[in-house]
């Protein structure tokens, strides 16, 4: 399995306390003044060129969220964030965009050069796929993850999306893949029809955080019918130090849509932590479908647990339409902190929801994620695989709601929640909410958890696999069933950062 | 090849004493049967020799090929050619057969400084020998040991240490749980290792095995120390008497 073998490479060149992504790159930079005001929102719409309308609901927003209190129910700790000491807003200063890759800032290109992702990013930009017969030999060895298909990469740099790629063709098909600040211009009919319909601004403190002051993220619009013809995947990256994310992001599915979108991060090392607070919203109508894969790999702080990123997401899917279907797949390995539930709410008649997890939690980070599934039309079903593993001092929650509205019938859902421990002092928790106001509702709960046992790991050693390649084999077949879920080119790296992530977690 | 000298070993967590001075010579080539009644210390001695950490050398030496291995952990002594053919092996979820394989073989192609196994070539070798232990492709592709019969078991076992090509072949009751058909495929299995340069230790408490792998030394165990050696013979001496003539003659 090359993916092992190279995460052992990795791992060898990496400390926990030496981030390979902990590098910064210098680009001039376009900042807002620190701290959040009215004026702030204001420059950032003035900056974006948002109509008048955006402003106001940015506004309304804000004065909102001046009521609201930082939520504490989470099992995270952390010291309180001073909301006045960040910038919420920095651009490259490159514009007008570029309409090529050689137009793009020989700088930038640098930095996803330097974050080595296995997704190739000129090979795949290029269009270029792999030999179909060397992609059978890896299907017979058990791995199938290296059939490399087309990926349209919307990269974030900081908070403006700087190259978008694959344009035409997406263009063509009627899809609309862009920034979300290009959308609110160039398409504000969509925006404002969908924009904080599944997350409203009043949805909770982060999420309102989100709607006064988010700077940019994805936008994508499926036409009725179309099947997307290649995976969206978006690259974010917090870069300016200081810097929130408030990303933004709202796909929408109509009728008989699909769409694959993939999401992957990292984030340069940094000493104060980095706040990031995004909101995902994804509406599918009827008979459509949409699948949103993660894969998160921010600083997760030192040996210590000194510095990296809090990441308070709120991400949520409406299956507006019947049958319609939501799949979220995600694998964090990184943030100090981690707040994150992608959501479901089923209500179309005969709706699915997904949510396969893993979350792999080391050193001193701590992570409370989970899923919510709002059974809410007839016939709706959900499941829920979620694979937690801890490892160092982590504390590592999964809290999940799967509810059956009174008019939900037939409600079935079905829910795996495994943890895997790895060492005497991190701590796994389990959290689930389950309420079912409709008695033909049907809810399965699965729940296990379990160390790495010594035997297990002589026995791989015996067959001559170093210590961390074998803790690496063992949890890999673990997460198996999650990571299948994942679009191929995302499999590869996912497998690397597990590795990456477990390192030194046995001494 | 292997030569224990004067081994004393305890649990670690509880400081219970298992092997009490034990000694013993393998030569290269030579398959040297380990024979002794429950609780002798027969298992014990397989894992320590393979590095096990819940277990404790207190004193004397375990030489293979004139060195130490005392300070190697297990992947170490594996990829210097010391294998366990395990009495129960682990089940790895989610890790297929063939997927543990590869792992395996291009960890220890790597020890040795080797580029790893082409994918073809891998899947042509072991296609090949698990065709031999009349195993097929899709139990291949089944996460290991998991769901396996005992007799799956014992020949996934075998079918790894064919692959591996290790020098110190150590078979811990490898015959138990296996039918008569199984013991066959299984035994000609270990017969093909055979060779001058190899040596093979069989752990078991039967003579029923050793019909089928017979043996150049049989070896009795008894409280953690060799009480007695001899040849084949020694073994049908052991079958018809049992243990309690030789337990007496040694005390």
């Amino acid at each position: 399995m090359p993916a092992v073998q190279d995460t052992i490479d990795r791992v060898r060149k990496i400390d926990v306390d030496q981030y390979k992504y902990g590098f910064e790159t210098e680009i001039e930079m376009d900042k807002a003044p620190k701290g959040l005001s009215e004026d702030t929102i204001r420059f950032i719409s003035k900056k974006k060129d948002e109509p008048q309308w955006m402003l106001e609901w940015r506004l309304e927003a804000f004065r909102r969220w001046l009521t609201l209190e930082e939520p504490t129910w989470a099992r995270v700790n952390y010291p309180k964030i001073d909301f006045q000491d960040i910038y919420y807003y920095a651009a490259p200063k490159s514009t007008p965009g570029p309409t090529s890759l050689e137009e793009v800032d020989p700088e930038l290109l640098k930095v996803y050069e330097k974050l080595g992702i296995p997704l190739k990013e000129q090979e795949i930009l290029a269009g270029v796929q792999k030999p179909k017969a060397e992609a059978d030999e890896f299907d017979e060895a058990g791995d199938n993850v290296y059939k490399s298909g087309r990926v349209a990469v919307d990269a974030v740099f900081d908070s403006v999306s700087v190259v978008t790629t694959f344009k035409k063709e997406l263009a063509q098909a009627g899809v609309i893949f862009c920034s979300i600040s290009e959308a609110i211009r160039e398409h504000p009919e969509l925006v404002k029809k969908y924009l904080g319909t599944v997350v409203p601004t009043t949805d909770n403190y982060y999420a309102t955080l989100n709607s006064a002051v988010f700077t940019d993220g994805s936008f994508v619009f499926v036409p009725k019918g179309v099947r997307c013809p290649m995976e969206l995947s978006t690259y974010f990256r917090i870069n300016e130090k200081n810097t929130g994310q408030f990303e933004r992001t709202l796909i929408i599915c109509e009728d008989g849509a699909y769409v694959s979108y993939l999401e992957g991060c990292t984030a340069p090392q940094r000493d104060e932590n980095q706040l990031h607070a995004a909101v995902v919203e994804l509406v599918a109508l009827d008979d459509a479908e949409i699948k949103y894969s993660t894969v998160q790999n921010w600083y997760p702080g030192d040996a210590q647990g000194k510095g990296g990123i809090y990441n308070f997401v709120t991400k949520r899917g409406d299956c507006r339409g019947k049958n319609s279907k939501i799949s979220w797949t995600q694998v964090e390995t990184g943030s100090a902190i981690t707040w994150k539930y992608p959501s479901c709410i089923l209500r179309g008649d005969n709706s699915r929801g997904e949510f396969y997890s893993i979350a792999v939690s080391n050193g001193y980070q701590q992570v409370d994620s989970g899923t919510k599934m709002l059974h809410l039309g007839k016939n709706t079903s959900s499941r829920i695989i979620s694979k937690g593993i801890a490892a160092g001092f982590s504390q590592n929650t999964y809290r999940g709601q799967v509810s059956a509205h009174r008019k939900a019938e037939n409600a079935r859902n079905f829910t795996q929640c495994d943890s895997l421990l790895i060492g005497e002092d991190c701590g796994a928790h389990t959290v689930p909410y389950i309420e079912a106001k409709n008695s033909s509702a049907q809810f399965e709960h699965e729940a296990t958890t379990s160390k790495i046992s010594e035997d297990q790991l002589f026995y791989v050693m015996q067959r001559g696999i170093p210590q961390e390649e074998a803790i690496a084999l063992i949890v890999n077949g673990f997460v198996k069933e999650v990571i299948q879920e994942l679009p191929m080119e995302f499999a590869v790296e996912a497998q690397k950062l597990i590795g990456i992530s477990l390192e030194g977690s046995v001494g | 090849m292997l030569e224990i000298k004067n081994l004393h070993a305890r649990i670690a967590e509880s400081g219970v004493e298992i092997i009490r001075g034990l000694n013993l010579t393998v030569k290269a080539g030579e398959v040297a049967a380990i024979m002794g009644p429950n609780g002798s210390g027969k298992s014990t001695l397989s894992y320590i020799l393979a590095g096990r950490p819940d277990y404790e050398v207190t004193e004397g030496e375990i030489l293979y090929n004139g060195e130490s291995i005392l300070e190697m952990d297990p992947a170490e002594r594996a990829a210097a050619g010391i294998f366990l053919a395990f009495q129960y092996p682990m089940e790895i979820p989610g890790v297929a057969t063939m997927e543990f394989l590869k792992v395996a073989m291009n960890a220890q192609r790597k020890a040795r400084g080797e580029e790893p196994l082409k994918i073809p070539e891998l899947i042509k070798r072991v296609k090949e020998e698990a065709g031999l232990l009349s195993m097929d492709m899709a139990m291949l592709k089944r996460p290991l040991n998991v769901g396996f019969s005992g007799g799956e078991k014992k020949r996934a076992e075998i079918l790894q240490m064919k692959l591996l090509q290790p020098n110190l072949c150590v078979l811990d009751e490898t015959d138990s749980g296996l039918d008569i058909d199984a013991l066959k495929i299984v035994s000609d299995g270990v017969n093909a290792l055979r060779s001058p340069d190899r040596a093979i230790v069989v752990i078991t408490h039967y003579q029923r095995l050793l019909e089928h792998i017979v043996p150049d030394s049989v070896h009795v165990l008894y409280k953690g120390q060799v009480i007695k050696s001899g040849d084949k013979s020694l073994a049908f001496e052991l079958e018809e008497n049992g243990y309690a003539g030789i337990i007496e003659e040694a005390a």
